[in-house]
């Protein structure tokens, strides 16, 4: 099953390779790590997605909490919360016919054409990760020349909040 | 204020977190330390000879005294000679300091001369680690590094000291904080009081109980509240190879140690338990052999102060998060407060039936090996007269393999600290280094490495170290001339080939090897020798011995868990089994 875990974190060096380093020594997989600042520079905030059932999960929790530099960890998966992925794609779109099935695409997906050149265009996206997923099959056959995703970032719904 | 550089910075933090020995060894980047060291008599420095060893002494004066044993090495080699020596405290979760010289600041990442990434090649083996930038941070990571090892589940902790960080022309003002506190590490004390009730009223309907401890109760220095409880419930102990000591080894209470050379009372007790207690031991694969098979019957409590210890292996019934400290004494108070008694009736014929098995194939009968004879001595009795003649006083440090384990079997520690070896990490090479930190730490205590000719041998250097300092301890090798865990196995799954776990009469002339070092040596082929040997050896109060004690090559420890079997599924000896 599909997980997504919150963290804050201390922002320090090594902070983050302690996060990543438990990953791969307890043999966990990380699917997506997004990290940045938050509105307090001496906090980092992460999200990661992974999969496991609910012991490794528990276990992973747990993993996280008991780094030093570790203040809070959630796994959000357990209560109602909102994705969010930022993705980027280069597409290949030199003849009319398919500039504009691109952006008819990117319409339908509420995409927006951030960048154009006369053989590219580029679409950034936003959404949950299956939205994304969609959005890449749906122009496949256009010829993607590149994606870039951002990896999930999370917050919980309704009045939880992580802060110190 | 005062204004100091940041060499007598860290020594001067050193002596404000407690710390009154250092083992160490120098070297370019640490050479400020080194200068800051030279000037002042607070910290003593003990020079070892190889940083394996200083960091294996540090840990062996940490298990015998429960204070944070520290260690310092230069950058590069010196740090990377540490690893085994830190990997073995963390297994083993052992308070720790050990500060390491770095490159400067400016030369990092250009692969400078001597540059390792300390914090990275140890990051999974620490419990923390911490570059410091600036002379200004240096009191304030110390005083973190020594609060951090020693609290929650302890553990090393690096703290790594760029050259120019260190640098005698820059001073800068110390302080040292009055108080220490993260945001981001509070670590848990107290159990959960509803958990802790409910356990209790588990315990006292159990019928078939039995106490496992590891060395959470050795560590926490619980041993008092265990007695307590398990005499109160009058239930069966058993404890964990890193908690012996943890209650008494000649309590009539207790089973001998469980696990892979567990007891048959202990192992077969476990299976057959209907109520497991675990406190202070963390279901360790040595102990527990096949998971799926493990202890079909029971209920299981789980007491650890580390969350992830808890339901890690296996799932806990009861989980309770808290040092074994806090949630033992609750215990006691709530079973006092409680009306319910023990069932008195089930556990008297659970008793019957423990003493059954101790009776039938119990460890300590007479039967479980062939006794010596001239010149073929078990080691299983050097074991029984190294008791003998220390009286069970002596703290006992221990390598890696079967000397390691018959220490364990056939030496009864009553009291905590007493038994000093790497569980874990099962490192050869532990035990003489270690020797000395206990030494150290309790010179007028007797203190005995018992080793192996394969094990002495990854640290024999450090005998130098013992002449140097004054660090009389007693080395008892159990000589097979073999890698004998390793011949055992090899014996049992691979037909006897010995596969390089001989030496082709290699092996040094440990008697001479000793002499060279300024010690006393001894070598012991007859029986007959034995005893007065070792009286002997004991009676040379300031004098480091090293007996060479020539054992039967073919013996194997026993009892030994049937891989992929339950708890109780052992052999007892070459041919019988369980
Ligand atoms: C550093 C290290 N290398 C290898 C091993 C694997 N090993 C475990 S026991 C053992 C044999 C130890 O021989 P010795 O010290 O003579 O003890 P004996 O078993 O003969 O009593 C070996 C090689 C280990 N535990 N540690
Ligand atoms: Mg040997």
């Amino acid at each position: 099953m599909k997980r997504i875990i919150s963290i804050l974190l201390e922002n320090e060096s090594g902070a983050l390779s302690r996060v990543v380093g438990l990953f791969s020594q307890r043999g966990y997989n990380i699917d997506t790590l997004t990290v940045a600042p938050t509105d307090d520079d001496t906090l980092s905030r992460l999200t990661l997605t992974t999969q496991g059932d609910d012991h490794m999960a528990e276990q992973i929790v747990k993993q996280l909490h008991k780094l030093i530099d570790t203040i809070k960890v959630v796994d959000l998966t357990e209560g109602a919360h909102i994705e969010r992925e930022l993705m980027l794609v280069k597409l290949k779109a030199s003849d009319n016919d398919i500039r504009a099935e691109v952006k008819s695409c990117a319409e339908i997906f509420r995409g927006t054409i951030v960048d154009v050149t006369p053989n590219t265009y580029t679409v950034q996206l936003a959404g949950d990760s299956e939205k994304l997923d969609a959005f890449i099959e749906a122009v496949r056959e256009i010829g993607i020349m590149e994606v870039v995703r951002s990896g999930v970032s999370g917050i919980a719904r309704g009045d939880k909040f992580l802060r110190v | 204020m005062e204004l100091l550089s940041g060499g007598d910075i860290l020594i001067r933090a050193l002596k404000d977190a407690g710390v009154k020995d250092v083992w160490g060894y120098p070297g370019g980047a640490a050479l400020h330390i080194y200068d800051a060291l030279y000037r002042q008599d607070d910290v003593f420095h003990i020079l070892v000879r190889h940083e394996q060893a200083a960091v294996h002494a540090a840990d062996g004066f940490s298990r015998a005294t429960g204070e944070v044993g520290t260690a310092l090495v230069t950058s590069g080699p010196g740090a990377t000679n540490a690893i085994t020596g830190i990997a073995t405290a963390y297994m083993d979760s052992i308070p720790m300091v050990v500060i390491s010289g770095q490159v400067p600041l400016s030369k990092i990442g250009q692969d400078a001369f001597q540059e390792t990434d300390m914090v990275g090649v140890s990051r999974p083996i620490v419990k923390h680690s911490f570059l410091v930038t600036r002379a200004e941070d240096i009191a304030e990571t110390i005083a973190k590094a020594y609060y951090i090892a020693a609290t929650g589940r302890p553990g090393p902790v690096v703290v790594d000291i760029p050259k120019d960080v260190t640098d005698p022309s820059y001073k800068v003002a110390y302080e040292w904080p009055t108080e220490t506190k993260m945001r981001s590490y509070q670590p848990t004390d107290k159990g959960h009081r509803g958990q802790i009730k409910r356990a209790v009223k588990t315990l006292l309907g159990a019928k078939r109980p039995v106490i496992y401890t590891g060395g959470g109760i050795v560590i926490d220095n619980a041993a008092e509240h265990l007695i307590a409880l398990a005499r109160k419930l009058n239930f069966p102990v058993t404890n964990t190879l890193m908690g012996l000591g943890g209650y008494p080894g000649t309590d009539r209470q207790y089973l001998g140690m469980l696990g892979m050379h567990g007891t048959y009372e202990a192992n077969t007790a476990m299976h057959h338990a209907d109520v497991i207690f675990a406190v202070g031991a963390r279901f360790d694969d040595r102990v527990t052999n096949d998971l799926e098979k493990f202890c079909p019957h029971a209920t299981i409590i789980h007491i650890d102060v580390d969350p992830t210890t808890v339901s890690k292996n296996i799932e806990a019934h009861i989980p309770i998060v808290g040092t074994c400290t806090s949630v033992l004494t609750e215990m006691l108070s709530i079973a006092e407060q409680l009306t319910l008694e023990p069932d008195a009736e089930a556990l008297a014929d659970w008793w019957q039936q423990i003493d059954q098995w101790r009776a039938d194939k119990g460890i300590y009968t007479e039967s479980r090996y062939e006794p010596s004879s001239g010149t073929c001595i078990k080691p299983q009795d050097v074991i029984k007269m190294l008791y003998k003649i220390t009286e069970g006083e002596a703290i006992i440090t221990s390598d890696v393999g079967q000397h390691q384990m018959f220490a364990a079997q056939y030496y009864l520690f009553d009291k905590p600290r007493m038994w000093i070896n790497s569980g874990g990490l099962g490192t050869m090479g532990f035990g003489l280094p270690a020797a000395m930190g206990c030494k150290r730490a309790f010179p007028d205590t007797d203190v005995a490495c018992v080793t192996g000719e394969g094990s002495i041998q990854m640290c024999i250097q450090e005998l130098s170290t013992c002449t140097q300092h004054n660090l009389p301890v007693k080395i008892i090798n159990l000589n097979n001339a073999a890698l004998g865990m390793v011949r055992q196995w090899q014996d049992m799954n691979y037909s006897s080939r010995y596969s390089e776990s001989v030496y082709e009469d290699s092996l040094p002339d440990f008697v001479k090897l000793a002499e060279a070092y300024g010690h006393v040596g001894m070598k012991i082929t007859h029986l007959d020798e034995l005893e007065e040997k070792m009286r002997e050896c004991f009676a040379m109060k300031d004098r480091t011995v090293f007996m060479d004690i020539c054992v039967d090559r073919s013996e194997h420890v026993y009892p030994m868990q049937v891989p992929g079997g339950s708890m109780r599924d052992l052999w007892l000896n070459k041919t019988e089994r369980a």
